[in-house]
C-alpha cells in the first residue's frame, strides 16, 4: 500500500490547500488498496502520524489557521489538520477512481509482472494520459514502461523505509521520461524534504546495488567463517552482525538489517537483479533455506522487529536461528565465547549513535580503522575485509554505470542507510 | 519558617527522567512533600491546618479538589481544615500567603505550606496551551503556539531594540550559566546532573529561531517543564515551640507584599517589570529594610529575560544595565547578590504551582545553614534573604522578606 508514502503526500496536499490561493480548490488522493486488509488500519495509522507532524509544526499551523476564530488552543488547531489531511485522503479497493487521476502513484509489492498489469490496466481507461510513479527499489524501469506501453509517462521514484522519517529518493528516468515529469519529480521530492539521488536505470539501482551486495558477502564471510573455525553457523552468524555494526560502525549490523527489510524481500529483489546481473550470481542459499524454514523476519504493522535470522525482544537481540536445529539458541549461551574469539575492539573504538554527528568524524573513524588494521585479531580482521569489499561493491556500482559518480553511492549509503561514513572511502586501504 | 522539604523537580535533564515511561502522579509528590515536613516537626499532630497551592491540575492532571489529599499524606490530617489556593504559577507564593495570614490571624499556630504541579503528563505543544491560563483567554488566539514564550520574547525583543541585543544576550547566557552552576550543586534540582563543559558559552551561541521556537528565546532562555512539590511550616512562636524546633532553624518573616496586576492590560512597557518592582519595595518597607541588607533572592526566573528584567526592577542595576549587572557576575553564587542558589526555574525547575514553595525553602535553607552543597555565604550584615514569586506575565506577584530566626 505504501502508507508512508501515502502519508507524507496527503500532508503535502493538504499544506497546499491550507494556502491562501488554493482555498477554492479540492485536493483528492486516492488511496487504493485491491486487498481491503491493507486499508483496515490505513486511517488509524494516517490519524497517529499525522498527529506528530501537525505537533512539530504548531507554530507554522497557527498561522495557516489564523482566519479561523474557532480554532484557539494548539489542540484545536492539531485537531483540525489532521481531519484536513485525512479529509484529503480516499481509500477504497476499486481500481476505477484511478481512471480519472492525473497522476498515479503505485506501491504494489516488487513484482514487475503485477506493475505492469495494474499499469497497462489503468492506461487503457484513462483519458488523461496520466503520469506514472511507481516505487520500485529494483525493477527497471524501461521494462515497465515498454511492458505497459506508458511511453515516457513513467519514472521510478524509490522511497527509503520508513518513507515518513528517512530522506534519501532514488529517482530513475529512462532515455523517454518527459521532462516535464521529471521536474513535477524533483518539485514534489523538494516539498517533502527529500534528497533526490538520481540513479540510472539498472536493476537494484544504487541503494540495493550496494545493499544486496554487501549482504551477500556477509552470508559468505558467516559460511566460511564456521567451516575455517568449525564452529555452528549461528556463532559465525553473531560474529558478522557484531562485525558489520561494532567494527564497521553502522546502525546496525548486517543480519539485522537483512531481518529489517525481511528476508523474503531480500531474496525477492535478488530475483529480480539476478537476470540482468549476468556475471555475477545474485543469489544465496541461506536465504532458500530460512525461507524453506518460514522464517522470514520483516516488520509487524506495529513497527516492530520480526525475528529471522536473529531474534529480538523488545528491539534488542537475544538469539540467533540455528539453521540445522531450527530453533533459536540464547545469545547468553554462547556470546561470551564469540567475543573472545574476535578479541578485544582498540581502545579508539567509537560507537555509531555517538560519532553521526560528531564533527571529528573523519579523524576519530580513520583513527579506529587504523588501529583495525594494525591488529589480528579476528574482529579486526574480519572488518577490515569488509570494509574493502563494501568499496569494491561501490565502485563497481560506477563503473557498471549504475551510478554517475562516486559522490551518488556515498550519498545514497549516508542518507538511505544511515552510514557514518560512505562505502568508497580511503580507511581500509 | 521551618521544616522545609522538596522532591526532586523531575522532567527533562533527570538521568531517572524518560517521556515514554510511566511516572508516579501529582498524589506521589503530595504525600512525599508532605511527609517531608512532617518528619521535621513532630508529625500530623502538631499541623493546624494546611494550604496547598496548585496551578492547572485540573487540566494537566484532570483533577480538582485538591484539599481532598491533604489527608492522604497522613490520616490524621483528615477532619482538619485544608485549603488549595490559585494564583497561576504565583500559587505557592499565594499558598505561603495563606499560612502567613493565617497564623497572624491566630486561627493556626501551625500551618503546612505546601506546592504541587505534574506537568509531563502531556507534550510540551499541548502544556503551551494548559500553561496560557495564565494568560488572558481572550488574546489566545493571537498568541504564539507557546504562548508564555511567546510572551516573553516579545519582552526580550523590546529589550534588545531598546537596550542592544549582544549585551542582552550576553546578560541571558550568564544568567542560563549560573542556573546550571547552582543546579549541579542541589540534588534534587532537574539540572542537577548538568554536565555541560561551558553553559555560558554554549547559552551565546544558540541563536533563536523564530520558525522553529519563539523570535527572541531560545530553550536555554525557558525555564523546565517539572513535576515536583514543596512544603514548609508556617508557624507562630508558639507553633515554634510546640513542633520543638530551635529558632536558628527558622526563618522569621519580616514583610511581604502581594500585588495583582490587571491581566487583560499588556504590559505598559514590554522592556519593563512593574508588578515585581512594587511587590519588592512593598515588601522590603514592610519588614523595614533595603536593598543592600539583603544577602540573598529568589527571583521568578521562568525565562532570563524575567531575571535580567527583575534585576532591574528591585533597583540592583539601572534600567538597560541589568544585563551588563547579571554578565558581570553579581548574581552568581559568589556575587554580590546571589540569586537563586539551587538553580532557579531554569535550573532547579518549575513546577509551577510549587515554584513559590520551593523559593521559600531554598532561602530558609540558605539562612539557616541547611543547603548542602549549595550552601552560599550569608554575612551578618546582609541576613535577610527575600523570595519574588510570579504568576503570570507580570500578573500575581508576592514578594516575602526572611530573615534567620
Amino acid at each position: 500500500m505504501g502508507s508512508g508514502i501515502l502519508l507524507l503526500t496527503a500532508v503535502e496536499m493538504a499544506d497546499l490547500s491550507l494556502k491562501p490561493e488554493n482555498k477554492d480548490k479540492s485536493f483528492v488522493l486516492n488511496a487504493i488498496d485491491i486487498d481491503p486488509a491493507g486499508l483496515a488500519g490505513l486511517m488509524k495509522y494516517l490519524r497517529e502520524q499525522v498527529r506528530k507532524v501537525a505537533e512539530k509544526k504548531t507554530v507554522w499551523l497557527r498561522k495557516a489557521y489564523a482566519d479561523r476564530d474557532d480554532l484557539v488552543e494548539n489542540y484545536d488547531i492539531i485537531d483540525e489538520y489532521i481531519f484536513d489531511v485525512l479529509n484529503v485522503v480516499r481509500p477504497g479497493t476499486a481500481m476505477e477512481v484511478a481512471y480519472q487521476s492525473n497522476l498515479i502513484f503505485e506501491a504494489v509489492s516488487e513484482n514487475r509482472s503485477l506493475k505492469v498489469k495494474l499499469l497497462s490496466q489503468i492506461d487503457k481507461n484513462n483519458a488523461n494520459k496520466p503520469w506514472y510513479f511507481t516505487n520500485t527499489s529494483s525493477v527497471p524501469i524501461n521494462l515497465i514502461e515498454s511492458e505497459a506501453g506508458l511511453d515516457g509517462r513513467v519514472l521510478g521514484f524509490h522511497f527509503y523505509n520508513p518513507p515518513a522519517v528517512q530522506r534519501l529518493v532514488e529517482l530513475i528516468t529512462t532515455e523517454k521520461t518527459s521532462e516535464e515529469a521529471i521536474a513535477f519529480a524533483q518539485e514534489y521530492a523538494k516539498n517533502l524534504k527529500k534528497i533526490i539521488v538520481p540513479s540510472n536505470d539498472h536493476a537494484g539501482f544504487i541503494g540495493n546495488g550496494h545493499f544486496m551486495r554487501d549482504a551477500l558477502h556477509g552470508l559468505k564471510e558467516a559460511e566460511a567463517l564456521a567451516a575455517e573455525k568449525d564452529i555452528p553457523l549461528y556463532k559465525a552468524v553473531y560474529i558478522i552482525n557484531s562485525v558489520t555494526q561494532d567494527y564497521l560502525v553502522r546502525p546496525m549490523g548486517i543480519f539485522q538489517l537483512i531481518d529489517y527489510v525481511g528476508i523474503d524481500v531480500v531474496q525477492f529483489i535478488l530475483n529480480v537483479m539476478n537476470p540482468f546481473n549476468p556475471d555475477e550470481e545474485l543469489q544465496h542459499d541461506l536465504l532458500d533455506k530460512m525461507m524453506e524454514q518460514g522464517v522470514k523476519g520483516g516488520q509487524y504493522s506495529s513497527g516492530a522487529q520480526k525475528d529471522g535470522f536473529l531474534k529480538y525482544k523488545s528491539g534488542k537481540i537475544v538469539g540467533v536461528w540455528d539453521i540445522h536445529k531450527q530453533h533459536y539458541v540464547d545469545l547468553e549461551q554462547f556470546k561470551d565465547e564469540c567475543d573472545e574469539m574476535m578479541g578485544e575492539l582498540p581502545k579508539s573504538h567509537v560507537v555509531w549513535k555517538n560519532i553521526i554527528r560528531n564533527k571529528n568524524k573523519e579523524e576519530l573513524l580513520q583513527q579506529f580503522f587504523n588501529d583495525l588494521k594494525s591488529s589480528d585479531a579476528l574482529g579486526a580482521v574480519l572488518a577490515v575485509k569488509y570494509g574493502k569489499r563494501s568499496k569494491e561493491i561501490g565502485e563497481k556500482l560506477v563503473s557498471d554505470k549504475v551510478a554517475d559518480k562516486i559522490d551518488h553511492v556515498n550519498t545514497v549509503m549516508l542518507t538511505g542507510f544511515y552510514h557514518a561514513y560512505g562505502p568508497v572511502n580511503n580507511f581500509f586501504d | 519558617m521551618t521544616a522545609g522539604y522538596n522532591t526532586v523537580s523531575m522532567g527533562t535533564g533527570r538521568r531517572e527522567f524518560h517521556p515514554k515511561k510511566p511516572r508516579p502522579g501529582i498524589e506521589h509528590y503530595i504525600k512525599e512533600a508532605g511527609k517531608g515536613v512532617l518528619d521535621q516537626i513532630g508529625g500530623p499532630d502538631k499541623v493546624d491546618e494546611s494550604v496547598l497551592g496548585n496551578f492547572m491540575a485540573a487540566r494537566f492532571n484532570k483533577q480538582a479538589n485538591l484539599p481532598g489529599f491533604i489527608p492522604m499524606i497522613d490520616e490524621k490530617l483528615q477532619w482538619k481544615p485544608a485549603t488549595s489556593v490559585e494564583g497561576a504559577c504565583g500559587s505557592g507564593g499565594l499558598a505561603l500567603m495563606y499560612g502567613v495570614r493565617s497564623v497572624l490571624a491566630e486561627t493556626a499556630d501551625v500551618v503546612l505550606t505546601m506546592g504541587v504541579e505534574v506537568q509531563n503528563t502531556v507534550k510540551a505543544i499541548y502544556g503551551a496551551d494548559i500553561l496560557a491560563g495564565a494568560g488572558w483567554y481572550q488574546k489566545r488566539k493571537q498568541g504564539h503556539a507557546y504562548f508564555f514564550p511567546g510572551q516573553f520574547s516579545d519582552r526580550a525583543g523590546a529589550y534588545y531594540e531598546k537596550y542592544g541585543y549582544d549585551k542582552a544576550r550576553k546578560g541571558m547566557a550568564r544568567w542560563f550559566a549560573n542556573a546550571m552552576e547552582n543546579a549541579r550543586l542541589d540534588e534534587t534540582a532537574q539540572e542537577h546532573h548538568n554536565t555541560l563543559p561551558d553553559p555560558y558559552a554554549l547559552a551565546l551561541k544558540m541563536k533563536p529561531n523564530g520558525a522553529a521556537f519563539v523570535d527572541h528565546l531560545t530553550v536555554l532562555d525557558c525555564s523546565k517543564v517539572s513535576d515536583g512539590a514543596s512544603g514548609i511550616a508556617i508557624c507562630s512562636e508558639e507553633g515554634l515551640a510546640k513542633i520543638g524546633v530551635d529558632k536558628k532553624d527558622a526563618v522569621e518573616v519580616m514583610g511581604w507584599a502581594q500585588v495583582i496586576r490587571d491581566i487583560t492590560n499588556d504590559p505598559k512597557d514590554p522592556a519593563e517589570l512593574e508588578a515585581i518592582p512594587r511587590a519588592a519595595k512593598q515588601a522590603m518597607e514592610s519588614a523595614g529594610v533595603t536593598i543592600d541588607q539583603i544577602g540573598t533572592i529568589e527571583t521568578h526566573d521562568c525565562f532570563s529575560i524575567a531575571g535580567i528584567l527583575a534585576v532591574e526592577g528591585l533597583g540592583l542595576a539601572k534600567k538597560g544595565e541589568g544585563a551588563d549587572w547579571v554578565d558581570a557576575g553579581n548574581t552568581a553564587r559568589d556575587g554580590y547578590m546571589p540569586m537563586n542558589t539551587t538553580g532557579g526555574l531554569i535550573g532547579w525547575g518549575h513546577p509551577t504551582g510549587a515554584t513559590g514553595v520551593h523559593q521559600a525553602v531554598t532561602i530558609w535553607q540558605q539562612l539557616t545553614g541547611k543547603a548542602g552543597k549549595a550552601q552560599i555565604n550569608i554575612s551578618d550584615d546582609r541576613p535577610y534573604g527575600m523570595t519574588i514569586n510570579m504568576g503570570g506575565d507580570d500578573v500575581t506577584v508576592v514578594a516575602i522578606v526572611y530573615k534567620r530566626g
